[in-house]
């Protein structure tokens, strides 16, 4: 199952530091982070590269952007 | 997909060597002492300029300011990023911004100021620096236990466009009433006759700087506090990687230009006080922790359109005319005769909004 982190409409480090406690629950799978604003999306692109992660996919939907990562 | 070069290390990199040359350049064309740039003083000389307060030496309605809000807007809608919002926990953030200026005051200098000050030379700065730290490292630990402001909702684009509005309505000032030479006054603007607020570099060359910096900076995301905190809480170097170089490109471009004097004592704006250069910086640090931005990128994330950024300007400015108005700002002789009781009704405002807005 994808787990969703919900990241919208907050600052930094929110973003970052939702995506890192959904990490530590999760070591391999999907992780799917919703964030509204490009630093975020950048931010926690950044931050699940450096712990292993791909960025499979980012979707933008509006002015929201879905961040697909996975890690196998 | 367009990839933002200047989100890249080399990005970061880049944007913090041309911060760390133009500071210095802009001195030497006339801005103050290690002053090149610095968010929290120019902010406090535009309070000065309005009237907010009547500190005489130090009123000039800066043009960098309004240059980074401005730069920041073009770039944000430039690249698709203009995102207006707001409403996350605007008073705190009010309070917060008031309690980062009083505590800048009291070192004399916003984060960059005191990496621009060690990079001239000024020894002060380490303290200062090692109070922001301190600060910083304090709100990263809330930031663990949960503190949150909440979130921002999308809004009005004419929302996200009451800060960028108010720095063009103040550069218009700036040129209907322009300085006039040992006059105190044209208009509605005070201005120094002498003193820091007396010493500026040329207005159009300081907004045009002004313009290009908030540009870079916004597609950056440059932030001097974020470099700090993002080291500590999630061992990332990636905004410090752009404060390092900013430091070493400014003590270059310092020693050409003969501006590099190492020491403790007559070093320009600033006072010899450790512990209150540090203290200062440690309130400062904290609330710009809790903030979530240091001065210069509450600017450029207002000039994108957050609302909540341009609430935390506001409260710096008027943090200013209190900063002012009740002695509580240093000078080159010490802290102000109430700077000590606002470094510590600072902190402990800081702690109150840290400890009681966690979310479980």
């Amino acid at each position: 199952m994808t787990e969703i982190v919900d990241a919208r409409g907050l600052s930094c480090p929110q973003p970052v530091l939702m995506l890192i406690n959904a990490l530590k629950k999760t070591d391999e799978g999907e992780i799917e982070v919703l964030v509204d604003t490009e630093a975020s999306k950048e931010n926690v692109s950044r931050a699940a590269e450096g712990k292993g992660w791909k960025v499979k996919n980012i979707q933008q939907d509006n002015l929201e952007y879905r961040i697909f990562l996975v890690k196998n | 997909m367009f990839k933002n070069f200047f989100s890249t290390r080399w990005g970061i990199i880049a944007v913090g060597a041309v911060i760390g040359i133009l500071a210095p350049i802009l001195q030497k064309l006339g801005n103050p002492g290690n002053m090149g740039i610095c968010v929290a003083c120019f902010e406090r000389d535009i309070a000065g300029a309005v009237g907010l307060h009547r500190a005489a030496v130090v009123q000039y309605m800066r043009p960098e300011i309004m240059g980074f809000v401005i730069g920041s807007l073009i770039a944000a809608y430039l690249f698709k990023e203009f995102r207006p919002r707001g409403g996350s926990a605007p008073i705190v953030r009010f309070v917060l911004g008031i309690f980062a200026m009083i505590g800048a005051l009291v070192f004399l200098g916003c984060p960059w100021r005191a990496m621009l000050r060690l990079a001239g030379g000024d020894l002060n700065a380490v303290f200062g620096i090692l109070g922001l730290i301190g600060g910083i490292w304090i709100g990263t630990l809330f930031f663990k236990s949960g503190y949150n402001l909440g979130r921002s909702q999308a809004t009005y684009t004419s929302a996200g466009w009451i800060l960028p509005i108010i720095m063009i309505g103040f550069s218009a000032l700036l040129f209907i009433f322009p300085m006039i030479k040992d006059q105190a006054q044209n208009g509605v603007l005070f201005y120094s006759v002498k003193g820091p607020g007396a010493m500026h570099a040329p207005v159009l060359i300081a907004l045009v700087v002004g313009i290009g910096i908030g540009f870079i900076a916004q597609r950056s995301r440059f932030c001097t506090m974020g470099a700090f905190r993002d080291l500590i809480l999630f061992r990332q170097m990636h905004l410090l990687s752009g404060v390092i170089v900013l430091t070493a490109a400014a003590l270059v471009t310092n020693l050409i230009l003969g501006q590099f004097k190492p020491g403790f004592e007559g070093q320009p704006v600033a006072h010899t006080q450790m512990i209150w250069n540090f203290a200062g910086m440690l309130v400062a640090g904290l609330a710009f922790a809790l903030a979530g931005g240091c001065p210069g990128r509450q600017l450029f994330m207002a000039g994108e359109g957050d609302g909540d950024a341009a609430i935390f300007v506001m409260g710096m400015i008027v943090g200013a005319a209190f900063a002012h108005n009740f002695g509580l700002a240093s000078s080159p002789n010490g802290v102000g005769p109430h700077g000590i009781a606002a470094v510590i009704i600072g902190l402990l405002v800081c702690l109150f909004i840290g400890f009681t807005m966690r979310k479980k």
